[in-house]
């Protein structure tokens, strides 16, 4: 992908996409929350996502450390089970970027991701949680690139397809884990708040991918010619 | 001697049981980490500073309640500097029983922990 620098901002719009997406979906994440949990899965994370944002916004660390940071500050400002089940996992997942933001970094710090969030939350597929739409977006990333050899933006576009499939996948299920599970068939036609979360996240993080390599691929594609008259093509190159 | 904390979504509840196994283990240094800044839940931090405070060399066996107490104490053992496991058991019981163990000489953290998941097999009613 792209030098240091362009890797550090695309990070940090990343980060602050996610949290003005929060900010935004907060009454509806604690909604989702109220009916099968203990309504603070809005409030929280727009406030930890927020922090993080804020935490490393003049950061010159390489995205490694950005990520690392973001994590760290998760862990302390989101509180309840997702401070450890987000902020942990990106803690720990962030050591897989030290080298960098590459299409094979990204899927092996989306693979620690992944199984951070299981041995943490000790979950499967099926018990009504974010490991629902994680995974499926995992796998469909990582075969995407590896197997299908997509390019990592469509790669990440039918990530976000898989995570929303999840999502849905999450509505008719009972709970097994967490807050959800103590109400047994009473959580079954709810959507889970995690993994609706989840999917807010990741369409951030692909809204940030679409800016920045999008016009990277302009810019390879296109040999130093006459400027477009697309204002999304310009957009693109501005990125 | 083996410290102990425990932690609860409420600092009501993570005090009070801290007073109850306090009368019994009077010795042990316990220490109550409770709620998520004045709000019920678990924080890390919290977590991790009570460690700090409960723990005299010895290292500390952590009682905790529900889900994210459980996620949040792993956590903040892997995060701090201080020995401590989780021991698998009810908190209350389990906080009492670890209390008297601790205050015995012999006591270890595996007898610590050992005597705290005993509680597990309590029947209330025959």
């Amino acid at each position: 992908m792209a030098d240091a620098d362009t890797q550090r901002e695309a990070v940090l719009t990343a980060i602050d996409r996610v949290a003005d997406r929060l900010e935004d979906e907060r009454s509806y994440l604690t909604e989702l929350d109220s009916a099968i949990g203990d309504a603070d899965h809005g409030s929280n994370l727009s406030r930890g996502f927020r922090a993080a944002a804020d935490e490393v916004a003049d950061s010159d660390d390489d995205v490694g450390e950005i990520v690392k940071t973001i994590g760290v500050t998760l862990i302390s400002k989101v509180g309840g089970a997702s401070g450890p089940l987000y902020g942990g996992s990106i803690m720990s997942a962030s050591q897989e970027l030290d080298d960098g933001l590459t299409a094979d970094t990204s899927i092996a710090f989306a693979e620690a991701y992944l199984q951070k969030v299981l041995d943490r939350g000790d979950a499967r597929v099926g018990a009504k949680t974010m490991v629902d739409a994680l995974t499926p977006a995992v796998h469909s990333y990582k075969k995407s690139i590896e197997v299908d050899d997509l390019p990592p933006l469509t790669a990440f576009a039918k990530a976000v397809e898989a995570a929303e499939a999840g999502v849905a996948f999450t509505v008719p299920l009972r709970a097994e884990k967490g807050r959800a599970s103590f109400l047994g068939w009473r959580s079954v036609g709810h959507q889970d708040p995690g993994a609706t979360s989840t999917l807010f996240i990741m369409e951030e993080l692909l809204a940030t991918a679409e800016q920045y390599l999008e016009g990277e691929t302009d810019v390879d594609a296109a040999a130093p010619t006459e400027p477009e008259a697309d204002p999304d093509e310009i957009d693109g190159g501005d990125a | 001697m083996i410290g102990l904390v425990v932690v609860s979504h409420s600092q009501k509840a993570a005090e009070g049981i801290c007073e109850i196994a306090a009368q019994m283990g009077g010795k042990a240094p316990i220490e109550p980490a409770g709620g998520d800044d004045g709000e019920i839940g678990t924080d890390t931090t919290t977590i991790k500073n009570a460690i700090e405070s409960a723990d005299d060399g010895q290292g500390v066996v952590v009682l905790v309640d529900l889900g994210s107490a459980v996620m949040n104490a792993e956590l903040a053992i892997e995060m701090g500097d201080t020995q401590a496991v989780i021991a698998d058991a009810p908190v209350l019981e389990g906080a009492l029983n670890a209390a008297v163990e601790a205050t015995n000489d012999a006591a270890t953290m595996d007898s610590v922990v050992e005597k705290a998941e005993d509680a597990r097999e309590y029947h209330k009613v025959n």
